[in-house]
């Protein structure tokens, strides 16, 4: 759609969910319940564990498979009567953290691809952006899970397999924006002083690159955290008696009904969680990107 | 439109060929490689191990073993599965038909809805409607898929006994009706994420579309907008969606892997797991690479079925 001209036929608006201030508040609102709940996810895993009554490895057999509300054991216990609540803000640090550092990860890789991509074109750019498809036909999972049954599962090596498998579509978003950054006449400038090449990619084109980055990278956030999730509910993930969000669903499935609350609250954390990086990542889109006012 | 053909197979050859690399490359990653099976058998001993290894070709040079593997795989000798000696190919053929009747239904669900939403959403811009499909969409796509069939077993099969809460079929039953009633979950479950991302698809296609200069022309002839609609929109929109089909596979198999997991419904997804569990790597090594292949081929019936049905691209 092009942007000078004013759209043929405005769309009819009425109500007052229809004004412009209303749809930007909207957005924004989205995006800032999405800070506020990662903020409060994010304090609450870190702050939390110190404040609960039990330990997350403490083990009660008298206790196990206490419903919610019971005693202290406020979102209940498990089948060997460990706290769930304590588990969830011990599992939430090692779930977001896995997400962030895989993010972190996955972004480094997939900018430096793009850049040098974008940059030299030609062969090298086919060549590479041609692996990228290669292994964006894999789907993720299957590699994933056949890369973690592979290697001995810890925390860093599911977060290096995590970004191993979900750096492509930062390195594609990196590589189209380089193409067309690679023609100004600032990238002219620097080639005309003599700068390095390296130097013009990561100290010229990069910077410039940065906004769809930043969206990138915090859906990135959003799927790394669904990817822990998955692998270690299917098991090949963080191994117990570390507790990862996805793990402690990982036994849910037996006990659904007898002890319902074991599968439900580690899920709608799940939920909570890549929901706000989501809602996050579309509200930095439209702010970073000054054509969305206008669709 | 037999050059486009011809360019776009090309791609997908040289796609193809890294896809096998990158196939070999994790085959490599096995703990102990090809030779992990025999290593736990007793009584084993080095010598016994590396006259196997001579045997199997694996002291030749690295690029040989590739174009080895790489050529019996072009034959369809895919290995033998560690579990029960069947070739690999067989093993997967028999989970296949699983896999693509949940793809297929969750598939046809996904584009009847998420059309519909798309569509109304577009036609009824900034409509409370549109906003809850928008919030709905991305809180579709952050939810477990695992986690969504684990609490519709709760609520469907254990509270309220409407449906079955795993397997394909009743043993013993087996009708059609028996089936149907097995893929009603599981192939909402599946369906979740993908009617998020059509809707969202569906809705800017529609948008695109709707400020065309023939849209506003079918307006003024008189037409009502309905027929405006029928006729000139939603043929158009659907176009580009024809490749996010294509492009949704990998997707769906993914989805499908935890979906069948959960309900335990006997596909490839759940025969990946088991093959994982038996450090079955012929299977696993298989299953992925057939995934992708199947990814590949998707996408480029996609881009083929597109320039068919649309003169524009295959033109230019």
């Amino acid at each position: 759609m092009s942007v000078s001209s004013p759209p043929a036929n405005p769309p009819v608006r009425s109500g007052w969910w229809n004004s412009r201030t209303f749809r930007r508040f909207m957005r924004h609102r989205l995006a800032a319940l999405g800070v506020v709940m990662v903020s409060v996810l994010t304090l609450a895993c870190v702050i939390g564990p110190y404040l609960l009554p039990y330990n997350d490895l403490y083990i009660d057999l008298r206790a196990r498979f206490s419903p919610p509300l019971t005693g202290y054991h406020f979102l209940g216990t498990d089948p060997l009567g460990r706290d769930i609540a304590a588990r969830l803000l011990m599992a939430g640090r090692i779930s977001m953290l896995v997400g962030f550092a895989a993010m972190v990860l996955s972004t480094l890789i997939g900018a430096t691809i793009g850049v040098v991509a974008g940059y030299y074109g030609g062969r090298i750019g086919t060549v590479l952006m041609r692996f990228v498809d290669a292994v964006l036909s894999f789907p993720s999972i299957f590699l994933l899970l056949a890369l973690a049954a592979f290697i001995k599962p810890s925390p860093i090596m599911i977060t290096v397999i995590i970004a191993i498998t979900s750096w492509m579509e930062v390195a594609r978003i990196v590589e189209a924006e380089v193409r067309s950054l690679r023609e100004r006449d600032f990238i002219m400038a620097a080639r005309m002083l003599g700068l390095s090449n390296r130097w013009i990619m990561f100290r010229e084109l990069l910077p410039n690159a940065m906004g769809p980055i930043i969206v990138a990278a915090t859906l990135t956030v959003a799927r790394a955290i669904l990817l822990e999730a998955y692998v270690s509910f299917l098991g090949y993930g963080i191994q117990p008696p570390l507790p990862s969000w996805g793990n402690m669903l990982n036994g849910a499935q037996q006990y659904l009904q007898s002890a319902p609350w074991l599968a439900i609250v580690p899920g709608v954390a799940i939920t909570l969680a890549v929901t706000s990086f989501n809602f996050i990542g579309d509200g930095l889109r439209d702010a970073l990107d000054a054509r969305s006012d206008l669709i | 439109m037999t050059r486009y053909i011809l360019s776009r197979l090309g791609q997908s050859l040289v796609l193809l060929v890294l896809v096998s690399m990158i196939g070999f490359a994790v085959l490599n990653l096995a703990p102990g490689g090809p030779l992990s099976q025999f290593a736990l058998t007793p009584g084993m001993s080095q010598a016994d191990l590396d006259r196997i290894a001579v045997q199997m070709g694996l002291d030749r040079p690295l690029i040989v073993q590739y174009a080895d593997w790489a050529w019996r795989l072009l034959r369809g000798d895919w290995g033998r599965s560690f579990r029960d000696s069947r070739p690999v190919l067989d093993v997967i053929g028999g989970h296949f038909g699983a896999t693509l009747l949940l793809m297929g239904t969750a598939t046809v669900i996904s584009v009847t809805v998420g059309t519909w939403v798309g569509i109304k959403g577009a036609t009824k811009r900034y409509s409370l409607f549109d906003y809850a499909a928008t919030v709905g969409a991305m809180v579709a796509l952050s939810i477990p898929t695992f986690w969504f069939g684990l609490v519709a077993i709760y609520i469907f099969s254990l509270k309220l006994g409407w449906l079955p809460a795993g397997n394909m079929y009743t043993i013993g039953n087996g009708s059609f009706l028996d089936y149907a009633i097995h893929l009603i979950m599981p192939a909402m479950v599946l369906a979740l994420v993908d009617v998020a991302v059509w809707s969202r698809y569906m809705r800017t296609a529609t948008l695109d579309v709707i400020n065309q200069d023939f849209v506003r022309t079918a307006k003024a002839k008189g037409m009502t907008p309905r027929r405006v609609l029928m006729k000139h929109v939603v043929g158009n929109a659907l176009l580009p969606m024809i490749t996010l089909a294509g492009l949704q596979v990998p997707t769906l198999l993914g989805g499908a892997l935890v979906t069948e997991t959960v309900f335990t419904w006997p596909g490839m997804g759940r025969l990946f797991l088991d093959s994982l569990g038996y450090q079955d790597y012929p299977v696993v090594m298989g299953l992925l690479m057939f995934s992708a292949i199947l990814v590949l081929l998707s996408n480029l019936a996609a881009d083929l079925l597109t320039a068919f049905v649309d003169p524009r691209i295959r033109l230019t």
